[in-house]
């Protein structure tokens, strides 16, 4: 299956790959356009490659024939340490997949996946009203 | 920096960090301020939207505008220039932005301890009675013992 990156996600030059696991990775090269305070990626560039992470797994989940609405209800990011300037990678975890909530963490990493720089929750909404 | 010689100026901070980084890339502007709050403005652009059909503003510009006005809303509420670092933030989305609109966030510090800072917030496109967005979280002092 082939992601199809959001204008957003252009913007912020993600780009994906699959890991040995056959799991959804994606990268945040370091650039000016995700840069923080000096020597630090932006808290809100991570909280996008997380949201990002997290809604190109459950499409991905859904699959080619299931397409609802996918409807943002929130997110908690929380910050674990600084990210420095270097590629940010980050991958999601569905915890549950139902009829109309999907619960969902991402977790993102600069050199090891085991030492976050960020996690977060994130609860979407699946609209099948007008499918 | 001292403190008796603190004037913070979040227009001319904003107007700075705009020139570079990720706030040039989604277009942070300042909007207005006062004791404890800031507003910052995130105009309307194709390049940040979530689907070309919809036109839609991606969520992640709109949760680093409200990280912005939370982060400076703290400067204006303890008067001090400390280091500080987002331990959390919840953002909780109301309804989608209307394409076109400029989005606003209001940040606001309502609490600090020695080594935390509380913070909460709202964005609308708009009308401020009828919020898109709203935030809470925490940042913590980094240079506190």
């Amino acid at each position: 299956m082939t992601t199809i990156f959001s204008p957003y996600a252009q913007s912020m030059g993600f780009t994906s790959e699959r890991d040995g696991d056959g799991r959804l990775v994606i990268s945040m090269p370091f650039g000016d356009g995700v840069r923080g305070r000096p020597g630090f990626v932006h808290g809100g560039a991570l909280a996008g490659l997380l949201e990002t992470v997290a809604y190109l797994t459950l499409a991905d989940a859904l699959g080619e024939d299931d397409k609802p609405l996918l409807k943002p209800v929130n997110m908690t990011a929380t910050y674990m340490r600084g990210a420095v300037e270097s590629t940010t990678q980050a991958r999601a975890t569905i915890e549950r997949l139902g009829k109309r909530i999907a619960n969902i963490e991402a977790v993102a990493w600069q050199e090891d996946p085991d030492e976050p720089v960020a996690i977060a929750q994130i609860n979407v909404m699946l609209d099948r009203s007008g499918r | 920096m001292s403190d008796e010689q603190f004037e913070f100026d979040p227009a001319r901070l904003i107007r700075t960090m705009a020139k570079n980084g990720h706030n040039l890339l989604i277009g942070t502007q300042y909007h207005a301020h006062g004791d404890g709050w800031c507003e910052l403005a995130l105009p309307y652009s194709e390049a940040l939207v979530t689907d070309t059909a919809s036109g839609i503003l991606a969520s992640g510009p709109i949760f680093t505008l409200m990280d912005m006005a939370t982060n400076l809303s703290i400067w204006l509420k303890t008067g001090t220039f400390q280091p500080q670092a987002t331990l959390d933030l919840r953002i909780d989305y109301l309804r989608p932005a209307k394409p076109g609109q400029t989005v606003i966030g209001h940040g606001e510090c309502y609490h600090v301890t020695r080594s935390i800072a509380f913070i909460r917030g709202h964005a609308h496109d708009g009308d401020p009675d009828k919020p898109i967005a709203h935030v809470a979280g925490t940042y913590f002092f980094t240079a506190s013992s």
